[in-house]
């Protein structure tokens, strides 16, 4: 690999990126990460066939369980689908997490409003409170960004911690249950501003169809509008975009606005959905979760769909590891993480191809010389 | 009787020791043109593999240096991603975050009870640790805390007196001119890269082995990020980023010193000042786009790729 003695394969850049690697690159990284969590397992001395069983078999098991992978999905799949809009536009927005909670405080301090006589319909300005939330905090950013040049990376994430403190605040203090027991969080918001649920007896609700919608007008932004066109544009090459006129602030502020809004809605649906109280639980790494979801599905409507599933897997297949194996829970994260290492290594091949070296370079060196 | 603002002081220079001997590792590979936004998740899994090494050998060094290996390993994973493979720095960067998050909290769920066999004490310089106000406020500190001023001096010195601190520079600004000159450029680079992250983990396993003296899941809470934004303020001179570290050092302090005079105000806002103080900083510092541009070494960030 460091290349001083001829090594047996050489990576060369391709005229074209590939396609078909593409789409085969997070299917090989799926299977790269699935044979490293079966090593895991082997390391830890569990039976790798279950915990992969429990991973990838018992969360798609039956309706039930497929409702409770919807929870997770739900989140993942709305933040992430923000996220494709704002890294196609070169925009590295890395704080939805952040963004996600203040969409739940926003939402939290809707519901809490309600009382025993409020309609059916405060669930809409509670999830337009939560898009508002989300949408401010990353308006934080794109302020310093546009007029101060502040690197947006650094902002957007120094910002979770900020946020992260808030909701602390408030369920400590004034937002803090008064029958409570003194723990750290809110009453539980009355019935009316909880999210319908689809089918009854089962945790999936509205946020499900929500995000497939959300899902298909996010392709449609971005492969059929204008405004997307020159998002994309600014994002792939910024001096063809400048040439032609496209504004590369409005660029920045449509892409943090936009994956903001998406990661403040989740938070909302979040908080008003399974949640039904703010505690300092309300961010589960939904944000953070949605950067590996978005690139696994090629920052594409569709692939993210599948991806945020393939994520939503991870989470409960964690949990059960927990209960059934006794491995910590934290398994989801080394299992996100080394999926997302495994996709970086496999992109290599959408860019590059390998080439076997046939002959070992000294004869022909000896046949230059004789030249 | 000690001085409580020598207390103060003594305090902001152990807390910014944490952040110095990370960013200036940062500032080692930022020069070399290579970001590695992974720095919070390398000082993560380096606190744990530091702290449990300290747990297994009762030897706080032997912690620091397992902090640090850990940390060079993680480094050199990423390197070889970022180098060898042509992946996107940023990107592999926070994979390196997120892993180490999710590793350390996994790897150490077990470890979270334990805890240290003995305090290490501070180090008295002879003579100067008695005097009035200084003693105790600069000269009675943890070994560390000496280490990372003399590495901030040694890094200076190597980058601008030493004829490899200048290659290394020159790689940062063009990697291109430095390749055609000859210069392995992938092989410097990842050594950089390995050498920040070797300083990342010394300051990872710094704060499990000797600043808290514990486990926690999560327990950088963001160290790592402020030092990739120390590296901005101080422009990538060590000694400017030492100082900059000191000055977050003091902001974390702040929030003790103000808890334990019974200031009235709710724990959170404190705890929020060094993140604040963080986005502050670098809204001053990115203003002037000609002081950042003279500054930033012109390669950071961008793939080099010799064949192509």
């Amino acid at each position: 690999m460091f290349a001083r003695e001829p090594a047996m394969f050489r990576l060369e850049a391709r005229p074209v990126p590939s396609r078909r690697m593409a789409i085969l690159s997070p299917i090989f990284a799926l299977a790269i990460t699935v044979a490293l969590g079966a090593g895991l397992f082997v390391v830890l001395g569990k039976d790798p066939g279950r915990g992969l069983w429990l991973l990838f078999v018992e969360p798609v098991k039956d309706g039930y369980a497929l409702s409770e992978l919807s929870i997770k999905a739900t989140p993942l799949l709305l933040v992430a689908l923000g996220l494709s809009v704002c890294f196609r536009s070169n925009v590295w927005n890395i704080g939805t997490e952040g963004q996600f909670i203040m969409g739940a405080i926003a939402a939290g301090g809707v519901a809490m409003t309600a009382g025993p006589e409020t309609s059916r319909w405060i669930v809409v300005p509670i999830l337009l409170a939560g898009t508002l939330g989300g949408m401010l905090w990353a308006a934080i950013v794109a302020v310093l960004r546009d007029r101060a040049n502040a690197n947006e990376i650094l902002v957007s994430l120094m910002l979770v911690y900020v946020a992260d403190m808030v909701l602390g605040y408030l369920v400590s203090g004034p937002w803090k249950d008064p029958a409570g027991y003194n723990f750290p969080q809110t009453i539980t918001f009355v019935e009316a501003t909880r999210i319908p649920r689809l089918v009854a007896g089962q945790r999936v609700h509205l946020g499900l169809p929500l995000a497939v919608l959300a899902a298909a007008i996010a392709w449609l932004f971005l492969f059929r509008s204008y405004t997307g066109f020159q998002l994309q544009v600014g994002g792939l090459a910024p001096a063809a975009a400048r040439f032609a006129g496209f504004s590369a602030r409005q660029a920045l502020w449509t892409a943090l606005l936009i994956s903001g809004g998406m990661a403040g809605l989740a938070g909302g649906l979040e908080a008003a959905g399974p949640l039904g109280q703010l505690t300092p639980h309300v961010p589960a790494g939904y944000g953070f979760a949605a950067i590996i979801v978005a690139f696994v599905g090629r920052l594409h409507p569709l692939g993210t769909v599948l991806s945020s599933i393939v994520m939503s897997m991870f989470y409960i297949g964690g949990e059960l590891a927990q209960s059934r194996l006794g491995v910590p829970k934290s398994l989801t994260g080394v299992f996100q993480g080394l999926l997302l290492f495994a996709l970086l290594a496999c992109d290599t091949l959408v860019a590059h191809r390998l080439r076997l070296r046939r002959a070992p370079s000294a004869p022909s060196a000896h046949v230059r010389g004789a030249q | 009787m000690i001085d409580a603002s020598a207390l103060l002081v003594a305090a902001s220079l152990h807390a910014g020791t944490v952040l110095a001997l990370a960013a200036l590792g940062l500032v080692i590979n930022e020069r070399a043109g290579v970001v590695n936004l992974g720095a919070e998740g390398m000082m993560l899994v380096a606190a744990l593999a530091g702290f449990v090494a300290t747990v297994w050998t009762g030897e706080p060094w032997l912690g620091l240096f397992a902090g640090g290996l850990a940390g060079a390993l993680l480094a050199a994973g990423f390197g070889l991603l970022v180098l060898w493979l042509n992946a996107n720095q940023y990107a592999a960067g926070l994979a390196l975050s997120l892993f180490g998050a999710g590793f350390s909290a996994f790897a150490g769920a077990p470890f979270t009870q334990e805890r240290l066999p003995e305090r290490v004490d501070a180090f008295r310089i002879p003579v100067l640790a008695d005097l009035p106000w200084v003693g105790p406020a600069v000269f009675r500190q943890h070994p560390m805390v000496y280490v990372a001023m003399v590495l901030a001096i040694a890094l200076a010195w190597f980058f601008y007196r030493s004829r490899a601190g200048l290659v290394v520079r020159a790689i940062g600004e063009s990697p291109e001119a430095a390749h055609a000159l000859g210069y392995p450029v992938r092989r410097i680079r990842l050594l950089a890269v390995i050498a920040g992250g070797a300083l990342c983990g010394v300051s990872g396993a710094y704060i499990s082995v000797i600043y808290t003296q514990l486990w926690v899941e999560g327990m950088v809470a963001g160290k790592g990020w402020i030092a990739l934004a120390l590296t901005t303020f101080g422009t990538w001179r060590p000694g400017r980023v030492l100082i900059g570290a000191y000055l977050f050092g003091g902001v974390t302090m702040l929030q003790f010193y103000l808890q334990g005079r019974g200031v009235a105000i709710p724990s959170q806002w404190l705890t929020m000042l060094p993140y604040l103080a963080t986005i502050a900083v670098l809204v001053m510092i990115s203003r002037n786009p000609r002081w950042i541009r003279t500054n930033m070494p012109a390669s950071l960030g961008k793939p080099f790729w010799p064949e192509g």
